[in-house]
């Protein structure tokens, strides 16, 4: 972590055998920033996020990260620099968390996997951010959801990389844990200086915590900007085809959509 | 953010480690003692001194003829394919388990087995071979079963899901061969056949094992080196190549691994049941979480071998059986155990 790595797409595209999910995309990802990726289902987020991440090679263009393009650089020299969390990782059976937590070490170890005291040091910080440090040596599978979720971000973490990159990191999560998930990430970009990029599916709580908000539609980008100037009620229509209304959340001044359906909606008419 | 010290977590680590070296010392320990039993017992016992006496003897020149016949000749060769074979099956079942992510993928239930055996009934029966050169067959057959289920399996990459299912269906393909070659065959070809198929060690030969020794003396630093990449593999493709882990690369390698163990290994013993199967799971909850148990599962296969071919040999006076036989029922009832295990738990894979 010296200093800060810049992550950007340009003309990129990305698709599975003959089906285009993202064409022609271009993004600048903010250094030091928490930056949200929005959108309906299937409009791209996620394949967007894993050719950012380099887990999917680009059929066109590229993503660049800090201006060579990401997929031609080596597997490990990414992993130093670019941490990734998909969206369902495996836990092995019976793994313990400062086990998994050290799996991030990975690109950092040679071939025969000599630990070093750096390696204890940064599971040590890992967990210590994430709050895991008391259940170090507890089973990943007696876990909560939340704190499942936490072990793995701490074991991104671990990789010590300055870039962080996670799609969908509090689906199946309560609320408390989302908010919870979401106020780690804004610790590692405030106190740690990260840049973080996120896919999410509450669009309140993405406009809440976002620097930076990217909605996407039909693999294309709708809008990106500060959440405060670019979520209107014109492009939550555009994106998730849907009326709402735009209030400012009474905790954080930041916009809060409020959807009109067809029922209960006494209050609607404009 | 609380700060948690370093040092709590290299003691944490450390339990972890050491908790892997008292299970692979207890293994090693249990190798020590069953194969002293082996060497000692028989129609004719030799006390252990005798044993050491006569194992030092090429370089010590205390010979007696006798004695040394029977160890040398007779006990060590078998001692030593047990051993190889046992250790070769238990490596081949934990890398296929850990990397199909089940513990129905060892090789012995997705195909790999049934291939060598195939390729070896096909040898005795339709070109009437025997010894090295259906061992030989055998070893074909592994291989290039190995390689049509990777193939037909192959869709942008390889998943376990595919790899077992085409596997067990290549596995049910390849015993209907057999049968159809038995249908076909005259009565003293499929005893012959059958014997192979059993797999055993009755007849083991001095030179057996140097093929096997000489494998795993290459197999094993690749193992080494790629058995890491599996930190990322075990966490799912995706998390793998975000961690840097070259995902194809390590897979390839590790299946030509595990199939070059399985191969050889049914080449030398036949399709010994079970042993491949068992030995990662038995290995894993030894571990109990220390860690993966890959060499472990190495030390259990060896060890099942081992007592299952004592048994074999003296468990039943004036009869020896087939070591398949004793492994094949120490394995069906661990399956059961397995089952029953895993759907109490809820989990089924």
């Amino acid at each position: 972590m010296t200093q800060a790595h810049q992550l950007m797409a340009a003309g990129l595209h990305l698709g599975y055998a003959d089906r285009e999910i993202v064409s022609d995309l271009n993004l600048n990802i903010p250094a030091g920033k928490l930056t949200v990726i929005v959108g309906a289902n299937a409009c791209g987020k996620s394949t967007l996020l894993r050719g950012l991440a380099r887990l999917l090679t680009p059929t066109r263009g590229a993503a660049y990260l800090d201006g060579k393009p990401i997929h031609q650089m080596p597997t490990r020299e990414v992993a130093t620099l670019l941490g990734a969390l998909p969206q369902s990782p495996i836990a092995p059976d019976a793994i313990t968390v400062a086990d998994l937590v050290g799996r991030g070490r990975y690109p950092h170890q040679g071939w025969f996997r000599r630990w070093t005291p750096e390696d204890d040091a940064a599971v040590a910080e890992a967990l210590g951010a994430t709050d895991m440090g008391e259940l170090a040596d507890r089973p990943v599978d007696e876990l909560s959801g939340g704190q499942r979720q936490r072990v793995w971000i701490a074991m991104a973490l671990a990789q010590q990389t300055d870039l962080l990159l996670l799609d969908e990191p509090t689906t199946f999560l309560d609320i408390n844990h989302q908010v919870e998930v979401l106020d780690l990430l804004t610790d590692l970009v405030k106190e740690r200086d990260r840049t973080v990029v996120v896919v999410l599916h509450d669009l309140n709580l993405a406009c809440r915590y976002a620097d930076h908000i990217v909605a996407m539609k039909s693999g294309k980008i709708v809008t990106e900007g500060r959440p405060v100037d670019v979520m209107t009620e014109e492009v939550v229509r555009e994106v998730f085809g849907m009326t709402s209304r735009i209030v400012v959340d009474p905790i954080s001044d930041t916009p809060m959509i409020v959807p009109i359906g067809r029922h209960h909606v006494e209050k609607a008419v404009a | 953010m609380t700060a948690i010290d370093t040092s709590y977590i290299a003691s944490v680590r450390s339990q972890r480690e050491n908790k892997g070296r008292r299970v692979t010392l207890g293994l090693v320990f249990a190798l020590v003692l069953a194969s002293a039993a082996a060497l000692t017992l028989g129609d004719f016992p030799v006390p252990p001194g005798e044993i050491l006496r006569s194992l030092f003897s090429p370089l010590t020149g205390l010979t007696n003829k006798g004695v040394d016949f029977i160890v040398l000749q007779v006990r060590v060769p078998r001692l030593f394919l047990a051993l190889l074979s046992g250790a070769a099956f238990g490596l081949s079942g934990i890398i296929f388990q850990t990397l199909l992510r089940n513990p129905l993928a060892s090789p012995d239930i997705i195909g790999i087995a049934h291939g060598a055996s195939a390729a070896a009934v096909f040898c005795i029966i339709v070109l009437g071979w025997t010894g090295l050169a259906v061992s030989l067959g055998a070893f074909a057959g592994a291989l290039l079963t190995a390689f049509a289920i990777y193939i037909l399996a192959w869709r942008n990459g390889v998943t376990a899901y595919r790899v077992v299912l085409i596997g067990i269906g290549a596995a049910a393909m390849l015993s209907a061969v057999i049968s159809y070659l038995f249908t076909r065959a005259r009565l003293f070809e499929v005893q012959q056949a059958m014997a192979w198929l059993v797999g055993s060690l009755n007849a083991a030969r001095p030179g057996d094992s140097i093929v096997l020794a000489a494998m795993l003396v290459v197999t094993l630093p690749l193992l080494v080196i790629l058995v890491r990449g599996l930190d990322g593999l075990e966490l799912g493709d995706d998390t793998a190549h975000a961690l840097g882990t070259r995902v194809e690369q390590t897979r390839l390698g590790l299946m030509i691994a595990g199939v070059a163990l399985a191969a050889f290994a049914t080449a030398a013993v036949g399709p010994v049941g079970f042993v491949a199967f068992v030995s990662g799971p038995i290995a894993r909850r030894l571990m109990g979480g220390a860690g993966r148990g890959i060499p472990q599962a190495g030390l259990v296969g060896a060890l099942v071998m081992l007592v299952s071919d004592l048994l074999a040999q003296h468990a039943l006076p004036n009869l020896q059986l087939p070591t398949g036989v004793v492994t094949g029922g120490f394995g069906a009832v661990f399956l059961l155990w397995l089952l029953i295990v895993s759907g109490r738990s809820g989990r089924v894979n």
